[in-house]
């Protein structure tokens, strides 16, 4: 595999797991934005979610996407921080690039380590125990503001490597060009807006309505 | 009978060079492994050539004082490149170009050189465009071309601002396929210091590595001179800092001769001079000339107040305006050719009508352009009665697809918008036609010592046309210099690997290193750049625009004085051992105030106006420069022989067969 | 004006390195940044000490051989130029400006300011060029249409002066931009049509082997690009690599 082994290769990998994600991304939040429509709106769209066959074969792959991402950004970082041994004593990078677009790798391990909190506490109690009422563990969860101010702060933060990485993952993958270039850019600050809004929102309504 | 034997092929003009190519010898493919070539320079000519003989088969050893081939200066020809393509249908042809041509250089070039160059031209536009040199294109897909000066049809083809740049890189792609494959062995940041002649042939060159500092012998069957103009004698030019005349110099003093070094094209577009801080000045291309238009104000009290920064020059009506050129050569007009217009430019400007604070600059202006284009773009767009906004914005918009490159290029270094003000411009020094004597073969009055491109003196004369200069470069490097150079090499096949342990290249290098020693251990008070800059003003001041007998002979005497204080107060920090920037500015300083003595003792020896040489005392009544072809209608060729004072002239004599030898009017 | 320089000065591969601070006074606002310099190099000179080394050479933007990192920006703060073209009237009196040289591991350090740029020559030395020997015989220049728009976006392309400024101002020292250019220009063009797997694949792999980081599509090579080079290329240069993978 010549071609995962060069640098273009990699970043095409990369963004193939991202956009990949992006996808999940989405799905998932409309199965949440069900939350609004109350307990039997969820509950069903959880019932769906645990039980489709698709959507169990997909979990695996999923998870394999995560990692993949996750290791590949890893290598990818640090292979970058090398090929400047030496750097800049004075160095003015907000003049030429966005934070965001600087620091995927920080917005990345940060959202890596909610992705943690997150299986310890959905996804295992989901699987492993038998829980009937999805919607009330839910909401119990959103009781806590400790808990519903990581969820927020790590929502902004994906909002924010979304924001880059949406449209860096079409630039890598040659979608872009001089005709889609705006429209691209769009959609990627309209889809990383909608993302963070969208899971934070849940949480807020629930933590001050509830 | 002079010893300059110019080897120009009998017959018709137009066989001449078909016939020359059916009858000099080869090198047989397998033969041409056996055979090394190195080149000085890898600018278009340089470049170009290297890539071809090595596509032959030749082993080239290319060298370049920059770090890479890519940025030799003809990288910044900004205009473009001529071709009797006539693909405008406008009536040009192979002939045309070369009579545009010999009669734009004044009739002082080489007929068959020149009738070669207009023959070859189309190639090079083929080739060009196969590499892969994005030329500019109309909506049909097919080549666009414009107009420059001193012609009267559209043959000029080019890539936005930035021709010389695609062409060159056009050529260095070509090398690196050369240098991939290892036929081409490059050497960047390495200066040329001195040809090495074996038995009276041209055998191989020391070269100083200027990273390292260390002086190294390579050898060759040839070496080709390709290291460009010397431009820089004037310290203040449109030429790269590190351009110089070293390579050219040092062939010369071993003898090769320099042939009409008082030669020298200033162009008339450039932006103005500041202050002494100034490093190099500025070229607008004269494609501008196709659209702005050139004035002073008529009235000197104007004059004087724009002088002094209290008038808008856009308050001044157009009947106080003075457009010289269109008055001048009604034909013409703002297309005349550079050498008359610069020349016009300096007479307003003496005579008072100068427009900036140094009173050295005319205006170049595009607002009846703007209005032009904007009102075409009305009617293009089926606006009915536009506002004169509109018209602005939409000319202006033309203007900017047009030159927009440039005029930011202005807007940076002046801060003043050119769309809104009138550009100011002046002329300065852009080319030398002088340059090392070549016969038809493009070799030296040294055997196996070639010189093209910029080096060499042979094609444009007294004055070169615009885009002519890219044209040349290539010729030389892909078309010409690679069948000739064969002719020559034939002879060599047998001849094996010359050694470098000879004393011939050991003494060459003693000198040279006795020569750094020198630098580095003199005790001096001034900065190389102090003698530069002094040189500058004696060549600008009394070798420039407009020269006189007595001027001339003042500068002969300055000249010589700057020498003699520069070889006794030079100082060079740093070590020899190392990259050292003021040792390498050292050693071309040195070769300028050399050469400078012999440019001053050329044009004081022409008693003659012709293209960029004028004479003040030569002018007719309209004060247009008047040529003596009864006595100077010859290349001056001249001998090294210990010192620059003393250089021996000799004399080609110019025979036009195929052309009628005239008063050169654009009127 | 009046200002304070710190200037890197390195003096060989080898060596160190540091920041020196140097005053200078009585700047006009109409030099340019290398005239600047040259300024403090003649009283350096005149103070026997060695001069500060840097690249330049034609001084008038196209060369590609000036340099320099200005203030944390590689060609300083202005946009669209090269540190040559760069003006004293863009500081102001008393202003503190940092020198730098461009930092990546695929540029060793010569001296001072002066970095090796060979790197970049490689690169195009793998593959960018179109196979064709000059012999006077190729067909004629209008032999093939090309639509203008390709024309002039090859054109744009083209325009890449090969300077590194890219690849300075990146955060992970890539040198996409600066190939992107060239696969660019010759992916536009018919004529670049028949070797443009190869070309692309040879000098990708040219550039990993030279020590570049990876593109993380910043863009902020875009910003300092004095000739305006997109980021479209590189989005032109990932299709052709993954077309040519395929």
């Amino acid at each position: 595999m010549g071609y995962f082994s060069s640098s273009v290769g990699r970043k095409f990998f990369m963004a193939l797991t991202g956009l990949f994600l992006v996808v999940f991304l989405l799905v998932h939040l409309i199965a949440n934005l069900t939350l609004f429509g109350g307990p039997d709106a969820f509950n069903a769209a959880s019932h769906f979610m645990g039980t489709n066959p698709l959507i169990q074969i997909m979990q695996p792959v999923l998870a394999l996407g995560f990692v993949a991402h996750i290791i590949m950004g890893i290598i990818l970082e640090y292979k970058n921080m090398i090929s400047r041994p030496i750097g800049y004593i004075k160095n003015n990078a907000n003049a030429n690039s966005k934070w965001t677009s600087r620091n995927m790798i920080v917005t990345g391990l940060m959202i890596f380590a909610f992705l943690f909190l997150h299986i310890i506490n959905y996804f295992i109690p989901f699987k492993t125990t038998e829980i009937h009422n999805h919607y009330e563990f839910v909401v119990e969860l959103f009781k806590n503001p400790i808990y519903t101010f990581i969820y927020v702060i790590a929502f902004i933060l994906l909002g924010m490597h979304l924001m880059h990485g949406f449209q860096s993952s079409l630039t890598t993958t040659g979608i872009r060009n001089r005709k889609y270039q705006k429209c691209i850019e769009q959609m990627g600050v309209a889809y990383s807006i909608i993302i963070a809004i969208g899971f934070s929102s849940i949480a807020l309504w629930f933590y001050f309505v509830n | 009978m002079s010893i300059l034997n110019s080897k120009v092929p009998e017959g018709p003009i137009k066989d001449k060079w078909t016939n020359h190519k059916n009858h000099i010898n080869l090198v047989n493919p397998a033969n041409k492994r056996n055979i090394d070539v190195i080149i000085i320079g890898t600018g278009l000519a340089g470049g170009s050539a290297a890539a071809t003989l090595a596509e032959l088969g030749y082993n080239v050893k290319a060298f370049a004082y920059q770090d890479s081939p890519r940025r030799a200066h003809s990288i910044a020809a900004q205009g473009g490149i001529n071709a009797s393509k006539n693909y405008m249908g406008d009536g040009d042809s192979d002939y045309r170009l070369f009579y545009d041509t010999i009669k734009g250089g004044d009739f002082r070039s080489r007929e068959s050189n020149v009738y070669r160059l207009a023959e070859v031209s189309k190639s090079i536009i083929d080739q060009c465009v196969a590499q892969g040199v994005p030329f500019a294109r109309d909506y049909g897909g097919l080549l666009d071309t414009r107009s420059f000066g001193g012609t009267l049809v559209s043959r000029t083809f080019y890539a936005k601002g930035q021709t010389g740049q695609q062409l060159l890189l056009g050529a260095y792609s070509a090398m690196n396929r050369q240098i991939a494959k290892g036929k081409i062995q490059m050497f960047n940041r390495h200066e040329m210091l001195d040809v090495v002649i074996v038995n009276g042939k041209a055998r191989g060159i020391i070269a100083r590595d200027l990273v390292t500092g260390e002086i190294e012998r390579h050898s060759a069957h040839a070496v080709v001179i390709a290291s460009g103009g010397y431009g820089n004698v004037y310290f203040l030019s449109t030429m790269a800092m590190g351009s110089n005349a070293t390579a050219a110099w040092k062939a010369h003093k071993k003898g090769a001769f320099f042939a009409n070094p008082c030669y020298t094209q200033i162009h008339p577009t450039c932006i103005p001079r500041g202050g002494d801080y100034q490093s190099k000045l500025t070229l607008m291309s004269e494609s501008l000339r196709n659209d702005g238009r050139i004035w002073v104000p008529a009235k000197l009290e104007d004059a004087k107040a724009l002088q002094e920064g209290k008038l808008d020059p856009n308050k001044i009506p157009e009947e106080d305006r003075d457009y010289y050129l269109e008055r001048r050569y009604p034909s013409y007009g703002n297309l005349a050719p550079r050498d008359i217009s610069s020349r016009a430019a300096k007479e307003r400007c003496d005579a008072g009508f100068g427009v900036n604070k140094t009173g050295e600059a005319v205006y170049l202006d595009f607002a009846s352009a703007i209005q032009r284009y904007g009102k075409l773009q009305a009617n293009i767009q089926g606006i009915v009665n536009p506002s004169p906004e509109k018209i602005i914005a939409l000319g202006e918009a033309v203007i900017e697809e047009k030159y927009g490159n440039l005029f930011q290029m202005y807007e940076k270094i002046i801060d003043a918008n050119p769309y809104k003000t009138p550009m100011m411009i002046y002329p300065a020094t852009h080319y030398t036609m002088g340059g090392l004597w070549v016969d038809y073969n493009l070799m030296t009055t040294v055997s196996g010592l070639y010189a093209i491109g910029e080096a060499n003196f042979s094609d444009h004369g007294a004055n070169r046309l615009g885009a002519s200069a890219l044209m040349q470069g290539l010729a030389d490097g892909y078309f010409v210099l690679p069948y000739t150079i064969g002719d020559y090499l034939a002879s060599d096949i047998k001849t094996g690997k010359i050694p470098t342990n000879t004393p011939e290249f050991e003494e060459a290098e003693k000198a040279i290193k006795e020569r750094i020693d020198f630098f580095m251990n003199n005790k001096g008070t001034h900065s190389v750049d102090y003698f530069h800059k002094k040189l500058g003003k004696v060549m600008w001041d009394k070798v420039g625009m407009g020269r006189t007998a007595q001027g001339l002979k003042e500068a002969i005497e300055e000249i010589r004085e700057i020498r003699e204080d520069f070889w006794k107060n030079v100082k060079i920090p740093g070590k020899s051992d190392d990259m050292n920037t003021e040792l390498e500015k050292a050693g071309r300083v040195a070769d300028f105030l050399e050469l400078g003595e012999l440019f001053a003792k050329d044009a004081l020896d022409r008693n003659e106006s012709c293209g960029g040489h004028f004479r003040e005392e030569y002018q007719t009544d309209e004060g247009e420069a008047q040529r003596v072809d009864e006595q100077f209608s010859y290349v001056a060729a001249w001998e090294y022989t210990g010192k620059p004072s003393e250089a021996k002239l000799h004399k080609e004599e110019l025979k036009f067969e195929s052309i009628e030898v005239k008063a050169r009017s654009y009127k | 004006m009046n200002l304070t320089l710190k200037i890197w000065r390195q003096k060989s591969a080898q060596d160190k390195g540091q920041i020196v601070e140097y005053k200078v006074k009585d700047i006009s606002d109409h030099m340019s940044f290398l005239e600047m310099l040259d300024v403090l190099n003649e009283s350096l000179v005149a103070k026997d000490e060695e001069p500060i080394a840097f690249d330049h050479d034609c001084r008038e933007g196209i060369c590609g051989t000036c340099s320099l990192h200005i203030n944390g920006e590689a060609h300083g703060p202005d946009r669209l130029i090269t540190t040559c073209q760069l003006h004293m009237r863009t500081f102001k009196d008393g202003d503190t400006i940092f020198i730098e040289p461009f930092r990546s591991k695929a540029f060793p350090i010569i001296k001072d300011l002066m970095v090796d740029r060979s790197a970049l020559d490689r690169i195009q030395q793998a593959g960018g060029y179109i196979s064709v020997n000059t012999s006077g015989n190729s067909q004629d220049a209008n032999a093939i249409p090309i639509s203008k728009p390709n024309a002039d976006e090859s054109m744009d392309a083209a325009a890449c002066i090969g300077c590194g400024a890219c690849v300075a101002s990146c955060k992970n020292a890539s040198a996409m931009l600066f190939v992107s250019a060239k696969v660019s220009q010759y992916a536009l063009l018919p004529q670049g049509r028949i070797e443009a797997k190869d070309r692309v694949t040879n000098m990708i792999k040219q550039m990993d082997k030279e020590g570049f980081g990876n593109c993380t599509n910043t863009g902020a090579c875009e910003m300092e690009c004095p000739k305006g080079i997109s980021l479209n290329n590189i989005a032109r240069l990932n299709r052709e690599y993954l077309v040519a993978s395929i």
